[in-house]
């Protein structure tokens, strides 16, 4: 009877832990622009469907996000800071980072284009164009990835943006836009975004195309070594899946309002 | 891991070595929310009084209203302002959008209706003969509405400091109206959601202590004031 009563309390000791293991879910975090391309909602079933494991997004900004993995608050990140992120590989926070896909960023601004940047060949150009102009431009200013690549522009335009023309929002990159269009200002924002809001705000998509508007999406695992006690399987599963043949053409054949977004970049 | 006292005290030395940045915002905080309470005083005492002192048809209704728009949530006054202000809204000419004085004009709403709750409850409790009394004797009746002010100022004040309270710490209306902009309507409440969610938390605590102290200070003004009363004996 004893060994009956130890047998069965022990199996149900076994079967609640196994449960508890198994329920653990994956947490990601990611950046809000991320999760508002809807790309997460196509990969994330597929991946769960393959190999059960089911994925939390946490969606904030991108200092946020390295931040929740730096304190071992998520198992895995997925971002697009190259900088940044190398920062946090370097610093042993972060490890097998993967960099899976690329979008680009565009230029938008309103219709009339006082400043002129329709057709300019390069974004360095047209950078300098708002800015003589001093044509309003708005500026996420909230160290997140799009804002850290808009620095990296200007930088490399040799501008120090200021002035009365330059706005910083503080900001998500949906609540920009809609300033922009009320303000009559431009902007840098990435692809995704954009052909989310186009049709809700009174702006048009000025300048594209140029190498340096290219915005590549890392993930990373957060190191064990620092924090144990994260999901580190899991998380080497997700990055796995993503630069797997199939997460990647999953990734290339997504489509947001009819147009191709992201551009795989492990496809064999 | 960033503990929690080493961002307190990273906070601390923010506040006390003057900060440009941190004290600019705490400026247009304090700069948008007074001016904001300026423009609602008036009105929302004056409001208070007649529906304290005079009775006319819907003036219950009245009462009714501006108790239920004590509990309107920030982003709802922000998102039914933004649609007006907006380029394409009704108001859209007025190119308020994204200004202190949107911002303003949100809080003037928020408070508005707290303002003539706590006035009218303060005013309801006066003696109502003080007013006829004045107005026997020959005072004007902006004279009379003077003395029953001057007597129920400690319930007036404290509803002057609980107005200043919601509309300093909220961050809906703001963050919508205001927009956020560096150095023109970045307030103490939007850059708090702004650094948390850039993972800057010593910002975010410096900004939160300044609120927090601020709270403190109104409540033991608002003691003081209320001390000096007469004490029921």
């Amino acid at each position: 009877m004893y060994k009956k009563i130890r047998l069965l309390f022990s199996l149900c000791l076994f079967w609640s832990l196994a449960l508890a293991v198994q329920a653990a879910p994956l947490r990601l975090a990611t950046t809000t622009s991320t999760q508002n391309s809807g790309l997460l909602e196509i990969l994330l079933p597929a991946f769960q469907e393959q190999t059960g494991i089911e994925v939390h997004v946490i969606a904030v900004g991108t200092g946020k996000a390295l931040k929740m993995g730096r304190d071992g608050d998520v198992d895995v990140v997925m971002v697009h800071a190259v900088a940044a992120e190398e920062q946090f590989v370097a610093d042993g926070f972060g490890s097998d980072r993967v960099q899976f896909m690329y979008n680009d960023f565009v230029l938008v601004g309103p219709d009339s284009d006082a400043a002129g940047i329709k057709g300019v060949k390069t974004v360095t150009e047209a950078l300098k164009k708002i800015s003589s102009s001093r044509a309003r431009f708005i500026s996420r200013g909230d160290d997140s990835g799009t804002h850290k690549k808009e620095q990296a522009l200007w930088k490399a335009a040799n501008i120090q943006p200021g002035g009365g023309w330059y706005i910083e929002a503080g900001q998500g990159m949906g609540k920009v836009l809609q300033m922009a269009g009320e303000l009559d200002g431009y902007t840098l924002t990435d692809r995704g975004t954009w052909l989310a809001y186009k049709g809700k705000v009174e702006l048009s998509l000025l300048n594209e195309g140029d190498n340096k508007l290219s915005n590549p999406y890392g993930v990373i695992a957060v190191n064990p070594a620092k924090h144990p006690d994260t999901n580190y399987a899991d998380a080497r599963k997700l990055i796995d899946w993503v630069s797997s043949q199939a997460g990647q053409e999953l990734i290339r054949d997504y489509r947001l309002h009819g147009e191709p977004l992201f551009i795989p970049l492990l496809l064999k | 891991m960033e503990s929690l006292s080493a961002a307190s005290y990273q906070a601390l030395y923010l506040l006390f070595t003057g900060d440009s940045a941190l004290w600019a915002i705490i400026g247009i905080s304090f700069s948008v929310s007074v001016r904001a309470l300026l423009y609602a005083a008036p009105f929302g005492i004056l409001t208070a009084f007649l529906l304290a002192y005079f009775s006319f048809p819907g003036r219950r209704l009245l009462v009714s209203v501006f108790n239920t728009a004590l509990s309107i949530p920030a982003v709802v006054v922000g998102l039914t302002l933004y649609i007006l202000l907006s380029k394409s809204g009704p108001l859209g000419d007025w190119r308020l959008l994204f200004t202190q004085d949107a911002m303003i004009l949100g809080q003037i709403f928020l408070c508005f209706p707290l303002l003539v709750a706590m006035a009218h409850s303060a005013l309801q409790a006066s003696d109502r003969r003080a007013w006829e009394t004045a107005l026997t004797l020959g005072a004007s009746p902006l004279r009379a509405l003077l003395t029953i002010l001057h007597e129920t100022r400690f319930g007036l004040i404290g509803a002057l400091v609980a107005s200043f309270g919601r509309i300093i710490a909220e961050v809906g209306s703001s963050m919508m109206l205001g927009g956020n902009i560096l150095n023109y309507t970045r307030n103490i409440p939007t850059a708090i959601a702004l650094e948390t969610s850039k993972g800057s938390f010593a910002e975010g605590i410096a900004l939160g202590l300044v609120l927090l102290s601020l709270a403190l200070f109104l409540n033991i003004l608002l003691g003081q004031v209320q001390g000096k009363g007469e004490v029921i004996q």
